[in-house]
């Protein structure tokens, strides 16, 4: 690498074909005026591997995994449906704060995420429990997180669904819209020198999950960028379900989705069909390799879907598109019924499997939710820390404040309910 | 249309920097310039001034060095040349360490990082696309991986589009992640601020007022090129994310000897300047020069002694030192060159006043002095930031109170 732009060697040679304009190097004269505009292409195509009735339809596709491995992730889908379904409802009754369910996209996390080495690193958005699940979040991880208790790693301070884990090598989420896609420009150029600086780490990626209404903030445009001009091992995964909220994708974009913008940032792009395990996985195991090819390189897919529920616990998604249209999509095209249809034409599965698999995880969650909610919740005291490495003399000082403040007002805080009481107060 | 007007008013910022600008001869100008018969508003000399250590030995007569630093040697730096000199040594002594923004890879408009590039290579300084939000989150990113980036926003005024990383991201990083122990703590995000004579709104602002409102951030402005270098070093190595406001009028004015050796200056440490017992005048980057001035006329004027305290970190900032300072002379005032509203002046008022034992000791109201509530308008600049005279005259009102 060198620090001068080789564009400022650059010169118009006479006679030239070509432009040689330092910002556009390869362009053809023309003499034809014309604009370009979107319809003289077609939309960029969907890469399927099995059709809606689970029927092979790339003939050069050869399952990478075992039985028992399909059967494994199979279950992890099945789990995160059955988790958005008991914690849509502990929402409506009040014995939790918030919800996002991930209907419709489960194929798309826990089949990007079954690709991916344990020891790469991923920035999520908020509707990709089935990365978690895949990575091995377990049935407790997921509820203490849920209820904010005193064994969220998170300690209290998210709202629900905003998990994280270190060891999963999975950033913690937060709100604010594709914030995360930069960062994991940067976190892939950070892996990138690492190995540069100790060739003895293994070669590691970060995926970015984000979706396309995501897309349209500023930062989706730096992300690809920075990621293309630094050549960043970074996989963007795109969750293109429809809706952002009550938006539809009509007044998000008028392109061709998201993967179209991708190759205007000089980034190798593919759309799959986000309802296909397989296809999902296949794209990303071809996307990782692509990505740490030559020193890296980010690489962009657009995984097509449709958000079958609410965009969340406090939305009513009827109020703004038709009952029938989402009783269609979850009907004709459901990502966990597609992969189910292919495991019984292979005859690992069939409807006694189905019926235990489904009573044993509605079991296991709701024992773990029972267990989480009669925890207590983290010591008062977590509000103050983690803001700086260590308590500043002010934030010691506000500490004792509130502990004063609690001692003479005993009757108006409950603070039974949280680890040690008022006394995690003390400095 | 923004980048088209900045990108000329960058070419016009920095030449007039590229020769140490002889401010006693009075040539005619269509920008700032004082006023032929004035007795306050002279120039600041920065080759005079008892700021600057001009003398090897003053450089390293400082308590704060480590005794390895003070048995060693020094070299003339204006601050610039010692910001690049930290940068190196960072870069230097922590692989982790890297340095990018927009045009730092030639040495930066300000040539803050000249030779890096050179030195450490192409992977680790280098030019960004011009996106301040993808600087911030590139660098965010990189820090919760675990680097030590030194991102650089080519001038403050330019900080706001990366407001929402900074503030939503890499202040509450730590927080969020609890337990899983992730931070934006290897980051420091280098700004040159301030005024420079004919910055106007958009080469001008000084808006550290809007970082301290961020629990989560460190904001520290240097004075000088010897402090410059090591709390710019104390940034890099801090695990708390960074904001490092440069005062750009200094990066070729301000020249004296700094010690060649590695060293940090503490973060959250106020410095006392000079110490008097009559009024405390607390301040930071380069209005302290403004202050000297007026505090040299005063003392002369009327025989009486001011305290000059430097912050240096702007938040979380040295409470206990202003307290001790203003229970002994019980009359203070604030000067900052931004806006008055809501600037640090605010805080630093509010917190002393609060203070019991601080309060009771009060003789005056504290007075600020600071730029007025206006954007930084080109042709009136001389009226707008704290000049020798209003803190002079100010100084004298606290005095009169």
């Amino acid at each position: 690498m060198t620090s001068l732009s080789t564009s400022s060697r650059l010169s118009q040679e006479p006679n030239a074909n070509h432009v040689s304009f330092p910002g556009a190097v390869k362009s053809a004269f023309t003499h034809k005026l014309k604009y370009e505009t979107s319809e003289d292409y077609p939309a960029l195509p969907t890469y399927r591997v099995v059709d809606q009735q689970g029927v092979v339809v790339d003939e050069s596709f050869e399952p990478d995994l075992t039985d028992a491995e399909v059967v494994k992730l199979y279950k992890d889908m099945v789990f995160i449906s059955i988790l958005d379904l008991i914690m849509f409802d502990a929402q409506r009754q009040g014995r939790l704060s918030f919800y996002m369910v991930s209907a419709g996209e489960e194929a798309l996390s826990v089949g990007s995420a079954s690709v991916l080495a344990p020891e790469d690193v991923i920035f999520c958005q908020y509707r990709e429990q089935g990365v978690f699940k895949q990575r091995g979040f377990t049935t407790a991880d997921f509820v203490n997180q849920l209820f904010a208790n005193r064994k969220d790693p998170g300690k209290g301070r998210n709202m629900p669904v905003h998990y994280g884990s270190k060891e999963l090598n999975i950033h913690t989420i937060s709100s604010p819209l594709a914030t995360q896609l930069p960062q994991a420009s940067g976190a892939a150029y950070a892996l990138k020198m690492q190995r540069l600086n100790d060739a003895s780490l293994p070669p590691r990626v970060v995926a970015a999950y984000f979706g396309e209404g995501a897309a349209s903030e500023g930062d989706f445009h730096a992300a690809l960028n920075m990621a293309a001009t630094r050549s960043c091992p970074v996989i963007f995964i795109c969750r293109n379900n429809g809706y952002a909220i009550s938006t539809p994708t009509l007044d998000q974009y008028r392109g061709d989705g998201i993967a179209s913008r991708g190759i205007g940032y000089g980034i190798d792009t593919v759309r799959v069909d986000g309802n296909d395990f397989w296809a999902v996985r296949e794209a990303t195991k071809r996307a990782r390799a692509m990505a740490l090819e030559n020193g890296g390189r980010p690489v962009l897919i657009e995984a097509m879907t449709y958000r079958v529920s609410h965009h969340s616990t406090s939305d009513d998604s009827f109020a703004y598109r038709a009952r029938v249209e989402v009783e269609d999509w979850k009907r004709r095209d459901n990502p966990i019924t597609r992969l189910r249809k292919w495991m019984e034409v292979r005859g690992i599965w069939d409807d006694a499997k189905e019926k235990t698999c489904r009573e044993e995880t509605r079991a296991e969650i709701l024992r773990a939710f029972r267990e989480a909610e009669a925890e207590k919740k983290p010591p008062i005291r977590a509000m103050f820390e983690d803001v700086y490495e260590e308590l500043t003399p002010d934030l010691r000082n506000q500490m004792t404040q509130l502990r004063e403040h609690l001692e003479k007002y005993p009757n108006e805080y409950d603070w039974s309910e949280y680890e040690d009481g008022k006394d995690s107060l003390k400095p | 249309m923004k980048r088209i007007l900045s990108h000329s008013a960058r070419r016009a910022v920095a030449p007039s920097l590229r020769t140490p600008r002889s401010l006693a001869v009075c040539v005619q100008r269509s920008y700032s310039t004082h006023a032929p018969n004035a007795k306050l508003n002279v120039p600041i000399d920065y080759s005079t001034t008892s700021l600057l250590a001009h003398e090897p030995q003053t450089a390293l007569s400082s308590a704060e060095l480590p005794p390895k630093v003070r048995d060693g040697t020094t070299r003339k730096m204006n601050l610039f040349q010692a910001i690049n000199d930290a940068l190196s040594t960072a870069l230097g002594q922590d692989p982790s360490v890297l340095v990018f923004g927009e045009d730092v890879a030639f040495g930066g408009v300000f040539r803050c990082t000249m030779s890096l590039a050179d030195t450490y290579g192409a992977n680790r300084v280098f030019n960004t696309p011009l996106t301040e939000q993808g600087i911030m989150g590139f660098a965010i990113g990189a820090a919760a991986e675990g680097m030590r980036p030194v991102a650089e926003i080519q001038f403050a005024d330019y900080v706001y589009p990366a407001f929402d990383q900074l503030v939503n991201e890499a202040a509450k990083y730590r927080y969020r992640e609890g337990s899983c122990g992730r931070s934006a703590g290897g980051l420091t995000v280098r700004m040159p601020c301030g005024s420079v004579g004919h910055g106007a709104l958009y080469h001008s602002q000084s808006p550290e007022s809007l970082f301290t409102h961020i629990p989560g951030l460190r904001v520290i402005i240097p004075r000088s090129p010897l402090q410059a270098k090591g709390l710019l070093l104390s940034a890099i190595r801090s695990n708390d994310p960074c904001v490092f406001m440069e005062p750009k009028i200094l990066y070729r004015a301000a020249v004296e000897q700094v010690p060649t050796s590695p060293y940090t200056l503490p973060l959250s440490k106020a410095e006392i300047l000079r110490e008097g017992k009559d009024v405390t005048v607390i301040s930071y980057g380069q209005p302290l020069y403004m202050c000297m001035s007026a505090i040299e006329k005063v003392e002369e004027e009327l025989g009486i002694s001011v305290e000059l305290i430097d912050l240096r970190t702007i938040y979380p900032w040295d409470k206990e030192t202003v307290y001790a300072s203003v229970r002994k002379t019980g009359r203070c005032l604030v000067v900052h060159e931004a806006m008055v509203n809501a600037g640090t002046g605010a805080e630093v008022a509010a917190a002393i006043q609060e203070d019991p034992d601080t309060f009771l000791r009060l003789e005056a109201p504290v007075a600020r002095v600071a730029g007025w509530s206006i954007p930084t308008p080109l042709m009136f600049e001389k009226f707008n930031i704290p000049d020798v005279a209003r803190i002079y005259d100010n100084i004298k009102k606290v005095l009169e109170y």
